[in-house]
């Protein structure tokens, strides 16, 4: 990359939100041509830059300037004049529409639409940047993988030539990531920029060219893959010197205190979607389920806590069958659940209550009286906030006005805090900074430590290998094998994930 | 782009009554300007208006009837909303509630005042809450849209009361006049300082209300169920169950209304005993923010509007629909400036100024 001319600068942005200063006197410029990694801790100020300059907030100080002239961008339709697109972390799209409807939604091109002109452009379109997107096909019926390629090729057919995309992996299958890295290269070769925002160390050493980094609403540095690594990069992010490996603590005892017999369950469309599932979970011990996304994975969780009406099979905790009993029932035996969807809020909490509320929702049962008490709760979400650092002007916040991240780590001190003795936990670092992501595998270990039986389910295969004692793996609802996380590879939990039986070899 | 709509961030409670108080004044100046054009005195009327309603001790007393079934519908069917469970059936509930209280009243007046009134109280919850009940049940079991359902029960019960009234209750001795016979005295609500004791009942419940939303595990259930399906169901709160005690509560609530209107104002059944309360109610609701406190303070300003807006009639020969118009554009003013505190209109003057130029050239 010897021609590398600047293709946008910011330069000097200020935006405060209240008297939080959200980006402070930053910098920030990408090249013609080039992937430009920005990393940063949950709240270092990456989507609220990327968010002026697509449009969506206006700085308060600071210009912009796109191939050199300076540019004012009030809204996202100035933005992509401009050239900026950006595709945000939950889609704009409508279900019920098609593709071809959904990018010339909104898009005027004269008084009629001229679908089947727009179609062949589209098309040309697509063999340049080799998107694979079915025009025809409705969106609901999408995966969440077509419907990022969708967004990708809407953004750019509205010219966009430098794309934003705001952790765009958090929601994808290894395969679909894949997918879009190719994309991403694609876009390069056309000259177009991409500026990929995300928390996943690897994915930014392997597509990134340049990489900036953000901390606290400034800018650090920023620095060429070649000569940077992990460790380097996680320091800048963080301000301090970091270990970077997950601890892994032995597990204690070989005492069975969880055991699933011959589980299946159907969906409403009569589809099995788990399998005659059977499994032991020990005190004191971490169970990973690894697994393609949808292979029964949120079925399960909710079946083993009672949210999910089970065919048939036994759920038998401490000798005692609670196959069919009610929610509340497996609440009060000390069996938690925290599932953290891809939308972080639509199960476990309520975005417009404040942290005690969403803290007395797990305690109000516990109270005599046909009145709640707010007042051990609040002492509760005091405590919350301060043993996970969690940021907020104060208890009394609606919950929805955090961060990710934060808003994680409510949804996890509040599960912690029962003192649950089966601890069910999906996702819990999904779309979390390395630092925080470490702090929760402490926060695990700590359990596992007590006795508490952890079954963790992730898409991340570093984190199952290095946390759990065992690695159990389904496919299409189905159990392929459970082996041993320390004696596991990759390929060997990859093809099983796939279905594959054979590989395992039984612990 | 010359102007657009921006979402304003949470506002402060001091900037909300800023907007309500800009909107009530600038309703005063439209209508002001329609009184005007009336060829009358716009500060005369507003003047008037305040005589009418709160102007001695009599006014006041009526101003607060009118307010009592206002206060404590949109407290029933405030616990529906915060479940976010549409119910416009106050209507109905209220008819039914008056039906069950006056199948008592008409036929066991010769118990003791006391015990007959507990009665009909008792009697005017359970047929509201019966008329709750159906839509909840359906919606709990199957998901039905209550909105719809709701809204078409009320004119079941409008049309039964309807046939009472021309039917089987017609009163033998008002000479072939549809009307139902009045209540005897042991059934008509005393009076308390002027006002039949609904007011108390409307004060106690507002407190009730105000803690069984607040501080009640119910309350809370509700308010979560409301929020988000998913997270009641986690929390391990029975979802069938939640909804069918909120609308026996919402219902029953309104169901009172029924009795306390057939007894303390009609002392007797009347189709028209509801004069549009039920959904009334469901503005007030709003206005007040779904909290008890508000919705008591809306009722009661809304009291004085329609209290006032009718005495100018006869005070200064104003129409009826000029009246009325008066109180929608209150209305309108009122229920606009929610906007106001949603959402924020940028103009961006520059491009304005530019393109006004180019048009004039």
């Amino acid at each position: 990359m010897a021609d590398r001319s600047i293709y946008v600068e910011m330069k000097d942005i200020t935006k405060r939100f209240g008297s939080v200063i959200a980006t402070d006197h930053m910098n920030f410029e990408v090249a013609k041509g080039e992937i430009h990694a920005l990393l940063g801790e949950n709240g270092a100020g990456k989507s609220t830059l990327m968010n002026m300059l697509s449009g969506i907030y206006i700085p308060d100080s600071g210009h912009i300037f796109i191939d050199g002239k300076e540019v004012r961008i009030t809204s996202p339709r100035d933005a992509l004049k401009a050239g900026v697109g950006m595709i945000h972390q939950h889609f704009k799209l409508v279900d019920v529409l098609t593709s071809l409807e959904n990018i010339l939604l909104g898009y005027k091109t004269g008084l009629f639409v001229r679908k089947k002109e727009q179609k062949i452009k589209l098309q040309q379109l697509m063999e340049k940047f080799q998107l694979d997107v079915d025009l025809d096909k409705y969106v609901y019926e999408m995966s969440v993988g077509e419907k990022q390629t969708l967004e990708i090729l809407k953004t750019i057919y509205r010219g966009a030539r430098i794309l934003i995309l705001d952790e765009p992996t958090a929601v994808l299958t290894p395969q679909e990531t894949n997918k879009l890295f190719k994309i991403m290269r694609r876009m390069k070769e056309q000259s177009c920029s991409v500026i990929f925002i995300s928390h996943k160390m690897n994915e930014v050493m392997e597509i990134a060219d340049r990489i900036t980094v953000l901390r606290k609403g400034k800018t650090i540095a920023t620095l060429e893959k070649e000569s940077t690594n992990p460790q380097e990069l996680t320091e800048l992010m963080v301000g301090r010197p970091v270990d970077l490996s997950i601890k892994r603590i032995p597990a204690l005892s070989d005492n069975i205190v969880f055991q699933v017999r011959n589980l299946s369950a159907v969906n409403e469309e009569k589809v099995e979607v788990l399998k005659n599932i059977s499994f032991d979970m020990y005190e004191g011990e971490i169970l990973g389920v690894a697994g393609i996304a949808g292979s029964g994975q949120k079925e399960l969780c909710e079946a083993l806590a009672g949210l999910y009406p089970i065919k048939q099979g036994e759920i038998i905790f401490k000798g005692e069958n609670l196959a069919g009993k009610s929610p509340k029932e497996f609440i009060t035996r000390g069996i938690s659940m925290s599932f953290i969807p891809e939308d972080r809020l639509g199960m476990g909490l309520v975005a417009n209550m404040d942290i005690v509320d969403n803290i007395l929702l797990k305690q109000y049962h516990h109270s005599k009286g046909i009145m709640v008490q707010r007042k051990p709760a609040a002492a509760k979400a005091e405590e919350i906030v301060k043993k996970l650092e969690i940021q907020t002007p104060g208890i009394k916040e609606p919950i929805k006005n955090l961060s990710g991240g934060n808003i994680q780590k409510v949804l996890l001190g509040r599960e912690l805090d029962s003192h649950p003795e089966l601890l069910i936990t999906a996702y819990p670092v999904r779309g979390l900074d390395i630092n925080t992501c470490l702090k929760i595998y402490d926060i695990l270990n700590e359990e596992k430590k007590r006795g508490v039986a952890i079954l963790y389910i992730a898409e991340d295969l570093d984190s199952l290998m290095g946390l759990c004692d065992r690695i159990m793996v389904i496919s299409n609802g189905e159990i392929t094998g459970i082996v041993d996380a320390r004696k596991a590879t990759k390929e060997q939990l990859g093809l099983m994930m796939l279905g594959n039986k054979e590989v395992h070899h039984a612990v | 782009m010359q102007f657009r709509i921006v979402i304003k961030s949470e506002i402060g409670k001091k900037k909300r009554v800023l907007i309500f108080l800009g909107s009530i004044i600038a309703a005063l100046i439209v209508s002001g300007l329609f009184l005007a054009f009336l060829n009358l005195n716009p500060f005369q009327v507003y003047i008037a208006m305040l005589q009418g309603s709160v102007g001695s001790v009599y006014r006041i007393e009526q101003t607060i009837i009118y307010a009592i079934p206002l206060i404590i519908t949109s407290l029933g069917v405030a616990i529906a909303f915060k479940m976010k469970f549409w119910n416009i059936g106050a209507e109905g509930q209220i008819l039914m509630g008056a039906f069950m209280a006056s199948y008592f009243a008409l036929n066991y007046s010769f118990l003791p005042r006391f015990i007959l009134l507990l009665i009909m109280f008792f009697a005017g919850f359970i047929g509201g809450a019966v008329w709750g009940i159906i839509p909840a049940f359906f919606r709990a079991k199957w998901g039905t849209n209550e909105t719809i359902i709701t809204l078409m029960m009320n004119y079941v019960a409008l049309k039964w009361v309807v046939y009472l009234q021309y039917g089987p209750w017609k009163d033998p001795n008002a000479f072939g006049f549809p009307k139902i016979a009045n209540f005897a005295k042991n059934a008509v609500l005393p009076e308390l300082f002027g006002v039949h004791i609904g007011w108390i009942i409307a004060v106690l419940l507002t407190i009730f209300v105000y803690f069984f939303l607040n501080r009640s595990k119910k309350g809370f259930e509700i308010a979560v169920l409301g929020e988000s399906v998913n997270t009641a169901r986690y929390a391990g709160i029975n979802i069938f169950r939640t909804i069918i005690f909120a609308m026996v509560l919402s219902g029953g609530i309104c169901g009172i209304v029924g009795f306390i209107e057939a007894s303390g104002v009609e002392q007797t059944l009347t189709k028209d005993i509801t004069g549009g309360v039920g959904y009334t109610a469901i503005i007030i609701a709003w206005l007040g923010a779904l909290k008890p406190q508000w919705m008591v303070l809306a009722s009661l300003l809304f009291a004085i509007l329609i209290q006032g807006s009718s005495y100018i009639q006869s005070a200064f020969g104003i129409s009826a629909y000029s009246a009325q118009l008066l109180e929608a554009i209150v209305l309108f003013f009122v229920l606009g400036s929610d906007f106001f505190t949603r959402y924020k209109l940028i103009i961006d003057w520059p491009s304005l100024l530019r393109r006004t130029k180019e048009n004039g050239k």
